[in-house]
């Protein structure tokens, strides 16, 4: 509990973040670039889950846990996500995301 | 019981099956003169079994209480439907049944034998004594029919029997044509026949014969007593089987088929198209007699003048054909003719179905004297290769056998006594006499246009001057000598059997007399016309010439056959074809294809203009996503205010 | 005090947010994701969830950055500036987050929070949550547990078989 400060307070800033997040992945081409706002976005989330849960419902945990999920499964996506980037790269020579389009009509 | 000594006529049918199947499956791996001998062998222990079946019958346990009873030796249930809706299949002895036994096996057997000398050295030839073990096994499972349905069964496997020997020369496309149109067309008739049994055994409740034909039970009455656009619904249903057996049987106006048929080998033109399958029509409104006669005299009017007026109408045209072949296809309808005439003209009984008995008698000696001229007919093409008349003249020197077997089956035909002919048409004529004059003076004209045209072909072909033949003509080798010898007796003999003694309408023999006014008459005008035909004929001269061009426009209707065929292909093309198929191609082509043509065409063209979309950038479909969550927001504060 | 602590903190998340989103030198964009994610780590401190604050630093910040950066250097030169993105498309999208944003915030606001009557200062003990992570019943998260576990090991193998050099193709 931080005093003088209120849920809202700390929404405002996570979802701010969430939206920053948002839009680098709209404009950003360069893939590893994405990544980044994609992480910006899962923190959001994260402390989201944690301002719940510290001001909601500190008897049950929810939120803290859940946010470690959120933590692991960021992780995972990241392993995944960078493994992919660079099969991207060797393929393609590039990791625009522009140039990635080989899955179109 | 009587019953159990006549099981053993359930083999007649199923030798020959086995010899079918056997002979059609090992088909290439017999030899051709094995398979014929297994075919033969067949036909000819199924033949040995129907004469001992007819002698036992006839002399034996069939005459109870002074008339012929039906047994029934066999009886297998096949199909059951509901309690009532039951098929069956199974073996019925009646006069006229083992009657056609014995016509059936023993013009069989001698087309078998025939077939050695005719086929030798065709290709195909185990092919060919598998499709006649197979007709032969058909029409004998027809002619002992216990009901209905098991007759339709071999009724359509007789079909499909003729359309295998018609088109037994597949490589030549006029018998592919031929072997169409025969059986389109009886398929045509058959449905008549299909609805007229369904009718039939919808009102009576049963498809067997010995319960339709007891005159006594109160079956027939509870079916005419339904109508139907001013007959009876009994009526209908037996017109409607008449439709079939006109068509099998080749009855103006579904004659079309029979002479195109002769595109078959000639063998089988004798044995299925003069001798058996042909009169199966005859022998189904023979076997169906108690129903019309009592129950429905108006469908047998029809068949009286169906077949008077197709016999006068056949015989008008045989007298122009130059195609040997042809000029007696035209002679066995117009016969044919005489039987449904004869059968029409008959009252139930014994004296008074004296017509019923004439037909079956005429049954019987025609299927003799007609195979005869078929296989004789069979002989000189065989030694002239080719079926035209023109082609053909003075053979008699050459083929002396054939020569007079075939002067034996025309005077036969002819009604010249004592040969065969003479008998059963006399006894036609005479029913005819006491049923209704003009069909009397239609029947002896008609005799006298056979006995006419029958000679012209005799004279034509056997008298005149030699033509240029390929090879001097050779007569028919043993194995066809013998068929001709054996039907020549035969012609001769079966004219004294006194059939009246044996078949009836009612099952009662009685005696028949000679009609000497009807034979005087019928002599005489056959006479006539044979020597009317020789004096066209036989000596050289432009008589006959002169005389068509006399008479152009009879000449030229006859020759053409009455444009018969030129009508249903006028009414199949122009009408049929041009006037319901093409407007309904149309429609199927233009609106019904159309519609799911243009919803294929709607959804490729929609699918091209937003394929852009589909555009393979990430981040636009990132925008779309934002841009769609945004616009839900906006839309769920605004409702939610 | 706390509360300026606070302000700080938030500070530091949004300034470097928007740098990471709007550097043109990548290295550094994740840079500033770093310091992103360690302020948001003080921010869990300052919520006394350490535990939660330690997980954060070791994952995030040492983990997953490093990887990033890792991949950063096998991709691409260090002095390469990305190219300025287009101005249409930056704007529309810079539009379409702040409308987000706005509205988000606009129905947040209407929403009344309730907060707990229950004030717990003190970090949680770390023995109650592994005792939470691996029970099963009320408040028992086993399910979700051994689900992530199977996913991280998923999520290894696929990384190593994606980034592997495939055999046939060299």
């Amino acid at each position: 509990m931080i005093e003088g400060i209120e849920v809202f307070d700390v929404l405002v800033v996570s979802t701010a973040m969430f939206f920053i997040g948002i839009y680098g992945f709209m404009v950003r081409k360069n893939l590893i670039t994405i990544l980044m706002s994609v992480e910006l976005i899962l923190n959001a989330v994260n402390i989201n889950f944690v301002i719940f849960n510290k001001y909601l419902y500190p008897d049950m945990l929810q939120g803290y846990i859940f946010s470690l999920f959120v933590t692991g499964i960021a992780a995972a996506e990241a392993a995944v996500a960078i493994a992919i980037i660079l099969n991207v790269y060797r393929h393609m020579k590039g990791i625009d995301v522009e140039q990635v389009d080989t899955m179109k009509y | 019981m009587h019953t159990d000594m006549f099981s053993y006529t359930v083999w007649i049918p199923l030798i020959l099956l086995a010899a079918f199947l056997l002979v059609g499956l090992l088909s290439d791996k017999l030899k051709p003169l094995v398979a014929g001998l297994i075919s033969t062998a067949a036909i000819l222990l199924a033949a040995v079994l129907a004469y001992s079946a007819a002698a036992g019958y006839f002399f034996g346990a069939g005459l109870q209480d002074g008339h012929y009873t039906t047994l029934i030796p066999f009886e297998q249930l096949w199909l059951r439907f509901t309690d009532t809706l039951v098929i069956k299949m199974g073996i019925l002895l009646d006069p006229i049944s083992v009657m056609m036994l014995v016509v059936v096996t023993t013009v069989s057997a001698m087309v078998h034998i025939y077939s050695f000398g005719y086929m030798k050295g065709e290709k195909g030839f185990q092919r060919y004594y598998a499709f006649l073990s197979l007709f032969s096994f058909s029409m004998l499972g027809l002619v002992m029919a216990t009901n209905l349905f098991q007759m339709y069964i071999f009724w359509e496997l007789v079909g499909v029997s003729s359309y295998l020997l018609i088109g037994f020369y597949y490589q030549r496309p006029s018998a592919v044509a031929a072997s169409k149109k025969a059986f389109i067309v009886t398929r045509f008739a058959d449905l008549g026949f299909l609805i007229g049994i369904l009718l039939l055994s919808y009102y009576t409740r049963t498809f067997d014969f010995m319960t339709l034909t007891q005159p006594n039970s109160g079956i027939l009455s509870s079916a005419a007593g339904v109508s139907f656009m001013g007959a009876s619904v009994l009526t209908w249903a037996l017109v409607l089987i008449f439709m079939g057996g006109a068509g099998k049987s080749a009855m103006f106006p579904l004659h079309i088929w029979l002479p195109d048929a002769m595109e078959g080998p000639t063998p089988v033109s004798a044995l299925i198209h003069a001798a058996t399958m042909v009169v199966a029509g005859v022998y189904l409104v023979a076997r169906l007699f108690a129903v019309y006669a009592l129950g429905a005299p108006a469908a047998l009017e029809v068949v009286a003048f169906i077949g008077a007026f197709t016999s006068l109408f056949a015989a008008i045209i045989a007298i122009t054909q130059t195609d040997i072949k042809r000029v007696l296809a035209y002679s066995t309808i117009s016969q044919i003719g005489y039987m449904m005439l004869a059968l029409g003209v008959s009252g139930y009984g014994s004296e008074a179905g004296l017509g019923y008995t004439a037909s079956m008698f005429h049954l019987f000696t025609h299927a003799m004297f007609k195979a005869l001229l078929f296989l004789g007919a069979g002989a000189v093409i065989h030694a002239v290769h080719s079926n035209e008349m023109t082609d053909m003249g003075g053979l008699r020197k050459h083929l002396p056998i054939t020569h007079f077997t075939f002067l034996i089956a025309a005077l036969a035909i002819s009604g010249i006594p004592p040969l065969a002919g003479f008998f059963s048409k006399d006894e036609i004529l005479a029913a005819a006499h006491g049923h209704y004059p003009l069909y009397f003076w239609s029947g002896w004209f008609v005799a006298g246009l056979t006995a006419f045209y029958m000679f012209r072909l005799y004279f034509r072909v056997f008298w005149g001057e030699d033509r240029q033949y390929e090879h001097k003509p050779h007569d028919a080798p043993p194995s066809m000598a013998i068929a001709l010898i054996f039907l020549a007796l035969a012609s001769v003999v079966v004219g004294f059997i006194p059939f009246s003694h044996y078949v009836s309408a009612n099952g009662e023999p009685y005696t028949t007399h000679m009609h000497w006014q009807v034979a005087a008459l019928s002599v005489a005008i056959a006479v006539a016309g044979i020597g009317l035909a020789a004096w066209m004929y036989l000596r050289p001269g432009t008589v006959a010439d002169r005389l068509a061009a006399a008479m152009p426009g009879l000449y030229k209707w006859s020759k053409n056959k009455f444009y018969i065929d030129e009508i249903y292909l006028w009414v199949t093309r122009t009408l049929i074809f041009k006037g319901l198929a093409w407007p309904i191609a149309w429609f199927d082509r233009h609106v019904v294809d159309g519609t799911m043509n243009g919803m294929a065409w709607a959804t490729a063209q929609v699918s091209e203009k937003i394929k852009g979309l589909q555009s393979g950038q990430l981040q636009q479909y990132a925008y779309a996503m934002v841009l769609g969550a945004v616009a839900f927001l906006l839309l769920l504060l605004y409702w939610g205010a | 005090m706390e509360r300026f602590i606070f302000y700080f903190i938030a500070a530091i998340i949004l300034v470097f947010s928007v740098l990471t989103v709007s550097s043109r030198r990548i290295l550094r964009a994740a840079v500033y994701l770093l310091f992103v994610l360690l302020a948001t780590a003080g921010f869990y401190f300052l919520l006394n969830y350490n535990f939660l604050a330690a997980v954060q630093l070791t994952v995030y910040s040492g983990g997953i950055v490093v990887l990033i950066v890792f991949a950063i250097l096998l991709t691409a030169h260090l002095d390469h500036r990305l190219p300025k993105p287009n101005r249409l498309k930056a704007g529309f999208s810079g539009l379409l987050a702040v409308t987000g944003l706005v509205l988000t915030l606009f129905a947040i606001s209407r929403f009344e929070f309730v907060r707990s009557p229950l004030v717990t200062e003190g970090p949680y003990n770390i023995e109650e949550i592994g005792t939470r992570l691996l029970s099963y019943g009320d408040y028992g998260y086993v399910l979700p547990f051994e689900v992530i576990s199977v996913l991280l090991l998923a999520a290894m193998v696929a990384a190593i078989i994606v980034a592997k050099k495939s055999i046939k193709n060299d």
